[in-house]
């Protein structure tokens, strides 16, 4: 027979009280192990939360850049170039330019190998009475673009109006009763009507085109214009750019200035930008709303857990304590058959370490299952479920394999100090 | 093999000291049994354990085998009383959850031989266990308890047997089957120190001391 038979058969013998040492590791190992699983419940929620809300806001970001990119490429006209001497003040009140500068600066610019800029459409616009028909409207006379030569060749964005001919905005052509190869006569000059543009709602409506070398005549300002529109400067929905691109045209025209136009899309990249932040800014306050309940839930098993240990390791204490005095003859007993002190000893601690290690076990499963239905209750999302096998991981096993001995080794050092130091003759004695 | 001289036990009770044993001096050689007769609470039950060497004595001096016991370390008079001494109580004593063949074998625990396994076999089947080899004391008659004890006590081969009582709670057959072995032992060269006031203990001692009051009347 070895020592460690007569351990087994006692735990055997006394497995009510062996149960109950094992059912304190378990309440013990089992809070400890649902607080440290519930608040990883707390942080699996937490992770997944606050992924979500970074894909979702993710996703209606890249769906606002895209409608922003594809607002300001519908403006098109992105940067208006005007002479330096242009009040912009003055321009803004009279909704045209009133200096002029020469036409030959859009093929300076045009060659100039500015990268940033697709198209330039020089432009001379004026209020003007139109007699013939008792009007006030802006004549705008345009020959088209001149494109960056050094860009890949595209599709013009606007079609120069023939020589010859006028295009009338809506509010013209609707109240003169006008239609497309009407003739009209302005300034004293006969054009022939080439398009009928649709409702704008804009000043657009009261506009009229035509060529610019005829507008130049008309209105006396051979080889003047008096704005350059510089067209999809903006087309990569970059807003950095505008200054890069001032920059530069203000370099290679150095007496002109360059101007926003399309303050509209830039006005609504700037909210959407807002609304960026705001989101990201409500997804960090969801961070720390959670940091905060998981500081709280901390706080409560940091208080709890270790009361709930002291209490159960008390408990096995007491149990151990009850074990001594159930078996005092049976130590003098062991001692007058000549077991030394450490043989004792053995048999007490074996018991409280297997006591610890059986517990451990068991309470390490208990507390998984009460930790993760308790971190689901408290999240309140049934929805997010959690497999108890993410739970476990090998540095909680350990530390519920090293705690749980450890706690009942501890409890049951005293009684069995006492155990030992018994006096054997004492036990005898009693009949 | 066993010897005291003029041994004194004091214990401090609830009335003052009390004297358990007063300077009791005998002694006890191999081949012999010592009967110790005396009423309850005259100090038999402290004179055997201060023979067992687990009750120092307040005075005087014991010898086990020509080596005073209280002079040693607790380990080596574990080591002693697992080696010369074989104890039976009144009330046996058995561990309650070992069957009688782990009871006999527990001694081999604190003084382990090889031969301890063939040797309790030898006990089981010397003392009619065999049909109760495998059975716990509570399974057990009362008889057959007592008889598991002594098996006990002679498993290490002990110099001596300290019997306290050993037939109290026995039946006159069982009380006789148990001074037989007792005799048998002293036969084979053992001793045996007796305490008890049963008066049939006389017909197997070779040698019967009264106690009274702490002290031993011859």
């Amino acid at each position: 027979m070895k020592i460690w038979h007569m351990l087994v058969r006692e735990m055997l013998h006394r497995w009510r009280s062996f149960a109950i040492g094992n059912f304190a590791v378990i309440v013990a190992i089992g809070s400890l192990t649902a607080a440290l699983t519930s608040l990883k419940v707390h942080d699996i929620h937490t992770h997944k939360i606050l992924t979500a809300k970074e894909e979702e806001t993710e996703k209606k970001m890249a769906i606002l850049k895209d409608e922003m990119r594809k607002a300001t490429l519908k403006l098109k006209f992105n940067l208006l170039i005007l002479p330096k001497k242009q009040n912009i003040r003055d321009l803004h009140m009279k909704g045209y330019p009133s200096e002029y500068m020469p036409e030959e600066y859009v093929t300076r610019v045009a060659n100039s190998g500015i990268i940033l800029v697709r198209h330039f459409l020089p432009t001379l616009q004026q209020r003007i009475k139109w007699p013939e028909k008792k009007r006030t409207i802006t004549l705008v006379g345009t020959r088209g673009e001149t494109p960056n030569l050094q860009k890949s060749p595209r599709e013009p964005l606007v079609q120069p109006v023939p020589l010859e001919t006028i295009v009338l905005g809506y509010g013209l052509h609707q109240s003169l009763g006008l239609e497309v190869g009407d003739n009209v006569t302005l300034l004293g000059r006969e054009f022939t009507i080439h398009k009928c543009y649709e409702e704008r709602g804009s000043e657009d409506d009261f506009t009229a085109w035509i060529h610019l070398s005829q507008a130049q005549e008309l209105l006396d300002k051979k080889g003047l214009i008096n704005a350059i529109l510089a067209l999809e400067c903006l087309c990569q929905g970059a807003e950095g750019l505008l200054g890069e691109i001032r920059k530069k045209i203000e370099q290679i025209l150095p007496n002109t200035q360059v101007i926003e136009q399309g303050t509209k899309a830039l006005a609504r990249a700037e909210a959407r930008g807002t609304v960026a932040l705001e989101a990201k800014a409500a997804v960090e306050r969801e961070r720390q709303h959670r940091a905060e309940m998981r500081s709280e839930r901390e706080f409560f098993a940091a208080v709890l857990v270790p009361l709930i240990m002291v209490a159960c390791a008390v408990w096995i204490g007491l149990l151990a304590f009850n074990n001594v005095c159930a078996r005092k003859t049976e130590i003098g007993i062991q001692r007058a058959m000549g077991f030394r002190a450490r043989q004792i000893m053995f048999l007490f601690l074996s018991k409280y370490l297997i006591i610890g290690l059986l517990g451990g076990l068991f309470g390490i499963f208990v507390g998984l299952g009460f930790g993760r239905w308790l971190g689901l209750t408290l999240e309140e999302n049934t929805k997010v479920i959690t497999v108890a096998g993410d739970l476990l991981n090998p540095g909680l096993f350990l530390l519920v394999m090293v705690t749980a001995p450890v706690l009942t080794v501890i409890s049951g050092w005293l009684p069995t100090v006492v155990a030992i130091r018994q006096d054997p003759a004492e036990a005898l004695r009693e009949k | 093999m066993l010897k005291f001289k003029n041994i004194t036990k004091n214990f401090d009770g609830p009335e003052g000291k009390v004297t358990a044993l007063n300077e009791v001096s005998f002694s006890v050689s191999p081949g012999e049994f010592l009967a110790v007769r005396g009423p309850s609470g005259c100090g038999k039950t402290t004179l055997l354990l201060t023979a067992g060497a687990l009750l120092r004595p307040g005075a005087g001096q014991v010898s086990l085998d020509g080596q005073d016991p209280y002079v040693l370390n607790p380990e080596m008079r574990s080591r002693m009383r697992a080696s010369m001494i074989g104890f039976v109580f009144q009330q046996f004593h058995l561990i309650p959850y070992l069957t009688v063949r782990q009871n006999i074998m527990a001694p081999s625990l604190a003084l382990p031989s090889k031969e301890a396994a063939q040797r309790a076999r030898e006990l089981v089947s010397s003392f009619g266990l065999d049909d109760r080899a495998d059975h716990i004391p509570a399974q057990l008659s009362t008889g057959q308890r007592q008889r598991t004890a002594l098996a006990r006590a002679l498993l290490n081969k002990p110099k001596i047997i300290l019997a306290d009582e050993p037939t109290g709670n026995l039946d006159e057959d069982n009380a006789d089957i148990v001074f037989d072995y007792l005799d048998k032992y002293v036969s084979d060269g053992g001793c045996v120190l007796l305490v008890t006031h049963d008066v049939r203990a006389a017909a197997h001692a070779t040698k019967t001391v009264q106690m009274s009051q702490g002290r031993i009347i011859e």
